[in-house]
């Protein structure tokens, strides 16, 4: 046999299961207390500082950490718990989501110890907002064209050009971006990039919002002119960003967050058809459900063996492919279902309005953080394929 | 991503039961166990696909059949005290699983369920193949008063091949299960889509040589889950070797001076084959791991049972089509192993209830349970 794909029947543990009833019970207070509407998915872009620092002094954020840096040494199973009910709540987690999930993670393995003491904790506390700066204008899928060039210079760097689609730039502290330092080489095109922590207070940083198809203002252009980022600033090897950006992918790819960004309509169409629905309408649930609770079956098992230490790369990959792909076709099922609930349904308006703004939202789910196509390409390598 | 070699022992009877008392303790995910070994062994020696689609008379079934009996596989599920090896569920389903890998063409699984369901009754279970009615949703055998069943159960899996057939009944008092010879049935032969016997047998007013009562939890939809789950493992097995020979292949074949693999097309239906069989892995071996654990039949063993059987049934069309078209018209012959596994794949979709009867339960219990229950019962899992 050449591929064995291996899903073991990973449960979650009993400690998992009271911190979900924490997680359930504090998320129960902040939707009484106003902070944000479960039914109103079109808000989560609001940024939301003081949840932040709430989500952060429960413990919730840089769960996985050393103590030393704030963290709370519990494992990526808890902390799976924790951002499934946040994201099934659909609780505005992005002031942090990026800093505790990705950016984080980067600078345990790549920031000098005094950048780890100063910032990791705050990000525990959730006082920071992190975005990340590797696409370009012509440089999307195809990472090893970035062009944004850092220029030595005494004591650091000097950085001119463009990154593009950066969310949240427009309310992010730091950014950690990839900058060329040095031309590609004929045997590597992939070299001479190289990984920088930015301050997003630097002058010289310009930050331009760009409108989204849902109406949202989430990414944003950023434009570099002469920006100075200190030696320090530097995230791992000079030249050798390539080297670095693999090994956490496993994590950032088979998260919840990959297949539960529409999940919302779902439970609005359950409550529409009611306790005893029609025979087409029960199938279609019925289909759906047995989807998502094999997607997510799956996902909990890459974490698990991820916790166990295994490296379940292309089947992390496969959860993002076939989870992005279910989540951008969820809202036209529902929408497929829904023609025939009855308008009077009590949360009808509701359902409609969800609709529209998951099918708005739909398109970017197979484009963001690597394409379907990309994806497909990295799961047809671990097969053998290239 | 390859899978460990391990040396085979040598099949033994004893084989189950000694590996459950040394495994005794081991979460279910680390049953990587001498049972399945032993299992791989004799399919690899005796159920060779190249060998079986060249031999139309049939001769490879007798040995393996006996071959499997010697390790005493068939009756897995039967406690020793029942005339069985006294397996755990966890190690037959890790059977059932390679017995799909391999697209295994005798009643290896449907004597399994069968020797399950007559040990829910205490009824010993006899030598030979069997099979089990009623397979289907719709089905259902009358037990009369006069302790005769009565029925028609249609798409009973190689009822023709079985000496015994394991009979779940309906009563005036309930249900009861009951073992029957095969022979007092009227069987009409027929084939599913992969050319096993698919029959439709029928029982009038006919003496079972055994009959007890079921036990009170126990039910139809009992009955359908675990065959449907059996079926899910045998389908994401023969999945798993879809995409096995389906990436084999496409690095061998040669068109427009370049290996197909090559072709970034080609690439990605291959990418997407293994999404489908690992979904259908996925679901398949959780609802395995829940069956061999739960201690009450609730919602969420049925989200589980159910959902494999949907999700392995959906994976088996997406993926079949992909592997055909990956081979082109080489696995659209006779000649060529691709369709003992696509086309099982396939058939196995009807059994104990297909994809689309399994959503409309399914689709029922979520509704009936309300919206705001519906993540808490998946996050239970
Ligand atoms: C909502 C949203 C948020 C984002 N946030 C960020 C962010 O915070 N930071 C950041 O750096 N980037 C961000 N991005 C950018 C994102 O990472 C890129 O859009 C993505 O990597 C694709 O690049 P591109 O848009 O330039 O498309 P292109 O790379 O130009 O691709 C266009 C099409 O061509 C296909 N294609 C390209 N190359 C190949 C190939 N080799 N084989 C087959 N097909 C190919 C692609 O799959 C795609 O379908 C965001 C994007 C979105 C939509």
């Amino acid at each position: 046999m050449t591929a064995a794909l291996r899903f073991d029947p990973i449960r979650l543990p009993p400690e998992c299961e009271k911190l979900r009833k924490e997680v359930r019970a504090f998320l129960a207070d902040e939707i009484a207390a106003g902070t944000f509407d479960p039914h109103k998915p079109n808000r989560e872009d609001s940024d939301a500082p003081e949840f932040s620092r709430r989500v952060g002094e429960r413990g919730w954020l840089g769960m996985t950490w050393p103590k030393k840096y704030g963290g709370h040494e519990r494992t990526f199973l808890e902390r799976y718990v924790v951002t499934e009910e946040m994201r099934v709540a659909n609780a505005p987690t992005r002031r942090f989501f990026v800093a505790d999930r990705q950016s984080g993670p980067v600078l345990l393995k790549y920031a000098p110890e005094r950048i780890k003491l100063d910032i990791l904790p705050r990000i525990c506390r959730g006082e920071v907002c992190f975005a990340i700066g590797m696409s370009e204008p012509n440089s999307g899928s195809d990472l090893f064209a970035a062009k944004t060039k850092a220029t030595k210079t005494d004591g650091g760097w000097l950085i001119n050009g463009t990154k593009i689609w950066t969310s949240s730039a427009h309310i992010a502290d730091y950014m950690i971006a990839i900058f060329r330092t040095s031309p590609s080489t004929k045997e590597n095109r992939r070299h001479g990039l190289t990984q920088f922590l930015v301050d997003m207070k630097t002058p010289g940083i310009k930050v331009n919002p760009i409108g989204q198809i849902t109406g949202q203002f989430e990414f944003n252009e950023v434009v570099f002119t002469d920006a100075f980022m200190p030696d320090d600033h530097v995230l791992g090897e000079i030249d050798g960003a390539w080297k670095q950006a693999t090994s956490e992918l496993a994590y950032e790819r088979s998260g919840p967050e990959r297949f539960l960004e529409t999940y919302y309509v779902l439970t609005e169409l359950v409550r529409a058809v009611g306790k005893d629905p029609d025979t087409r309408s029960a199938e279609g649930i019925g289909r759906l459900v047995a989807q998502l609770h094999t997607m997510r079956r799956m996902s909990v098992s890459v974490a698990g063996m991820l916790q166990a230490g295994k490296e379940p790369v292309v089947e992390a990959s496969i959860v993002k492919d076939i989870g992005t792909i279910w989540e951008q076709q969820l809202p036209h099922r529902v929408r497929d279902l829904a023609a025939f609930v009855d308008a009077d349904a009590s949360n009808h308006a509701t359902l409609e309005e969800q609709l529209a703004f998951a099918m708005k939202t739909a398109p970017k789910l197979t484009i963001q953080g690597g394409t379907t196509e990309v994806l497909r390409g990295i799961i047809a390598r671990g097969l053998g394929l290239r | 991503m390859r899978r460990k070699k391990i040396p085979h022992p040598k099949p033994g009877k004893m084989a189950a039961r000694i590996v459950r008392t040394a495994k005794q303790g081991n979460a279910v995910a680390e049953v990587e166990n001498i049972v399945v070994e032993t299992a791989e062994k004799i399919f690899a020696d005796l159920a060779n696909a190249q060998t079986i689609n060249h031999d139309t008379k049939g001769s490879w079934k007798a040995p393996l059949w006996q071959a499997l009996t010697e390790a005493g596989l068939p009756l897995s599920w039967v406690p020793e005290a029942c005339g069985g090896s006294g397996a755990s569920l966890a190690e037959g389903f890790g059977v059932l699983g390679a017995a799909g890998r391999f697209a295994i063409a005798v009643p290896l699984a449907e004597t399994m369920l069968a020797g399950w369901l007559l040990s829910q009754a205490n009824i010993a279970s006899p030598e030979g193949m069997m099979t089990v009615a009623p397979c289907g949703p719709k089905d259902r055998i009358t037990l009369g008063t006069d302790g005769t069943l009565s029925g028609r159960t249609r798409g009973v899996p190689f009822a023709t091949d079985a000496k015994h057939i394991a009979v779940l009944a309906q009563g005036s008092g309930g249900l009861s299960v009951a073992l029957v010879e095969a022979s007092a049935c009227r069987i009409e032969h027929g084939f599913n889509l992969g050319g096993d016997g698919n029959d439709t047998v029928t029982f009038s007013n006919l003496q079972p040589i055994a009959i007890k009562p079921a036990p009170k939890s126990f039910d139809h939809t009992t009955l359908l889950l675990m065959g449907g789950v059996a079926r899910s493992l045998q389908i994401a097995g023969a999945l798993e070797t879809l995409l096995d020979i389906s990436v084999r292949y496409s690095n061998e074949r040669v068109a427009f001076e370049k290996k197909i693999s090559k072709f970034q097309a080609v690439q990605h239906n291959l990418a997407k084959l293994a999404g489908e069989s690992a979904a259908a892995l996925a679901a398949a071996t959780s609802a395995a791991d829940t069956i061999a654990n739960f201690k009450t039949f609730d919602d969420a063993v049925f989200l589980e049972a159910a959902s494999a059987k949907i999700r392995a049934s959906e994976a088996a069309e997406k993926g079949a089509a992909i592997a055909h078209q990956v081979h082109g018209a080489i696995g659209f012959t006779l000649e060529h192993i691709l369709h003992r596994y696509s086309l099982r794949a396939l058939a196995w979709r009807d059994d104990f209830g297909s994809e689309s009867y399994w959503a409309v339960e399914l689709g029922k219990m979520v509704a009936a349970r309300g919206a705001d229950e519906l993540w808490p019962l998946v996050a239970s899992r």
